[in-house]
């Protein structure tokens, strides 16, 4: 059977939306692997001619560009790691533990999700000065330890666990945390991978407050090298897709082979915010 | 068993203690500390020697509000915003509109190339942009130059800059409004549709009747998050045009950081944020009143 010229069309869209959305990407990833000065031959080139690593070995020879990898992945990482541990407790306590005040203490922690974070910003600097993290892995990571997005994730998604079934642990001697441990945790997993996904990405891409807070080059993470560089080498073209390229596949890749999750935090997040 | 109440409680707060000390140290104290600050003279000298602060009042914000640069910073978040976020959401619309469509296939493949650019980092995407968007040697003026448009300076002049930032912004963005909007049109049932086609109703009027009113509570969800999201401009200006040319891109969040971070005027530049803030959130009210008033015309 023919296919519909209604059918023609709409896949003809998606597919020139869809090449719209991915030819910066392709072409970025091309142009890091010309030699020096190819891209911007005219007309301009779309694929190397002779292929060659020459840009990357430049970045981690002489732009520093492993350290620079290293403080992102780790400050991601880091962050990630503590900020769960603090989120996923405080979530699932403002779902299912009874204590004085929850229910104000989330209902004034909610509206203050209308304030934008950089508000905070020129204080916290001089907070953050003031306890000697300025400059310092700790200035990123420290006031990320929680945030009241990830509890309001986790809370969503914990009000599903039945009551009975924490009360039948506790009947049987179990401790709260134990409780919390051996129950409540895998019960989770799917949020907390989804929280993950968020806040590594998060992290990983978050370009603001680590230019304000890093001053120390050794220190930058890829996002405030890759500025800053791209303001010395304007005219290297090549050098700066490679850097690019560094920068954004590995956000990509977890977001590929994580995908799912990170649509179901973006459907919570919004549709219930 | 009433102790055994009571000590759960206390547990209670062990695990809430940790990630509540963190939020009010770090972010409602610093909010509150910045109201404080904006009324203060707070600069370079204060931040050496905190005797040399001075309380000073509204004097931050009415002469801010005497300042040609801040007056153009709000004028052109209020560009990118007021051109920006409908254009956005306009193709997010678009886009899960041929995504829910029953003719679409690859529906997975087509979701994920689309929703992409939203996950890459916004540095690394606005460094490639910016050469796209070269005078001499960018594939966007080469692709113009094919249907006879002259080279345009895009991030070199005034009256292309914040169009260039808005087309990239567009593009980074409206991936992620497309996914929820997609969502919504989802859970539309199908026979509203099948009742519309048997009324006789084009595909035209189904979407006017039936996927719009059907759609706008997510609509205002989308459009109150997106705008807000719009007013914080910060890093693609800083990326592509470091605020220029001519101060067209200087946004109100590049403002306060140049006032702040670069000049150390931070009392100013907590003057700023706040004039930030409380514009949000009066826009943000604003939306929230019309989508009210719009539910009861229903």
């Amino acid at each position: 059977m023919m296919p519909r010229p209604a059918a023609i069309v709409v896949n003809g869209l998606l597919l020139g939306a869809s090449g719209i959305a991915l030819f910066p990407l392709l072409w970025m990833v091309s142009v890091s692997f010309m030699s020096p000065g190819e891209a911007s031959n005219y007309p301009p080139a779309l694929l190397p001619e002779h292929p060659t690593f020459a840009n990357y070995r430049e970045l981690f020879a002489h732009a520093g560009m492993g350290r620079y990898l290293a403080n992102s992945l780790f400050l991601a990482m880091a962050a990630t790691l503590l900020s769960l541990v603090c989120n996923v407790m405080a979530g699932y306590a403002f779902a299912k533990l009874r204590f004085a005040g929850r229910d104000r203490i989330f209902k004034v922690m909610l509206g203050a999700l209308v304030i934008p974070g950089q508000v905070a910003m020129v204080p916290l600097f001089l907070l953050l000065k003031h306890l000697g993290l300025v400059n310092s892995y700790g200035g990123i990571i420290v006031p990320a330890l929680a945030s009241i997005f990830g509890i309001f994730l986790v809370r969503q998604y914990a009000l599903s666990i039945p009551d009975d079934l924490l009360e039948a642990a506790r009947i049987d001697g179990a401790s709260e945390w134990r409780i919390f441990a051996l129950i409540v945790v895998p019960l989770l997993k799917p949020i907390i991978v989804t929280l993950a996904v968020f806040t590594l990405l998060g992290t990983w891409n978050d370009f603001m407050w680590p230019l304000i807070v890093l001053t120390d080059q050794e220190l930058y993470t890829l996002p405030v090298a890759l500025a800053s560089l791209s303001r010395e080498h304007v005219q290297d073209n090549e050098l700066m897709m490679a850097g690019s390229v560094l920068t954004i596949m590995p956000v990509l890749i977890v977001f590929l082979v994580l995908q799912r999750y990170y649509i179901q935090g973006l459907m919570m997040g919004s549709v219930k915010g | 068993m009433i102790s055994s109440v009571k000590l759960r409680h206390a547990v209670a707060w062990w695990f809430v203690g940790p990630a509540l000390l963190v939020i009010a140290v770090f972010f409602v104290a610093p909010v509150l500390a910045a109201l404080v600050m904006s009324l203060t003279d707070f600069d370079i000298y204060a931040l050496a020697d905190l005797r040399n602060l001075r309380v000073v009042g509204l004097s931050n914000y009415l002469e801010l509000l005497q300042r040609p640069l801040f007056w153009k910073a709000l004028g052109n978040t209020l560009y990118f915003v007021v051109v920006g976020v409908p254009l956005s959401l306009a193709v997010s619309l678009g886009a899960a509109l041929l995504l829910n469509s029953r003719l679409a296939r690859f529906q997975p493949f087509f979701r994920t190339a689309l929703f992409a650019p939203v996950v890459t980092t916004i540095v690394a995407v606005a460094v490639i942009w910016r050469y796209l968007l070269g005078t001499r040697y960018g594939l966007l003026n080469y692709a113009l130059g094919a249907i006879g448009i002259a080279p345009i300076d895009w991030l070199g002049d005034p009256r292309f800059a914040m169009p260039a930032i808005i087309l990239f912004a567009v593009w980074k963005n409206f991936g992620y409004n497309m996914i929820i909007l997609l969502a919504g049109l989802q859970n539309i049932p199908r026979e509203l549709y099948e009742a519309a086609r048997i009324d006789g109703a084009s595909a035209l009027r189904q979407f006017r009747y039936v996927t719009l009113p059907m759609l706008a509570p997510i609509l205002t969800i989308v459009g109150i998050l997106t705008v807000a999201g719009y007013f914080q401009l910060f890093a693609e200006p800083y990326v592509m045009t470091q605020g220029g040319p001519l101060q067209s891109t200087t946004s109100i969040l590049y403002f306060m950081y140049e006032e702040g971070f670069k000049w150390w005027n931070l009392g100013n530049a907590s003057a700023v944020a706040f004039m930030l803030f409380l514009l949000i959130f009066a826009v943000t009210l604003l939306q929230l009143r019309h989508a009210r008033r719009g539910e009861r015309w229903r």
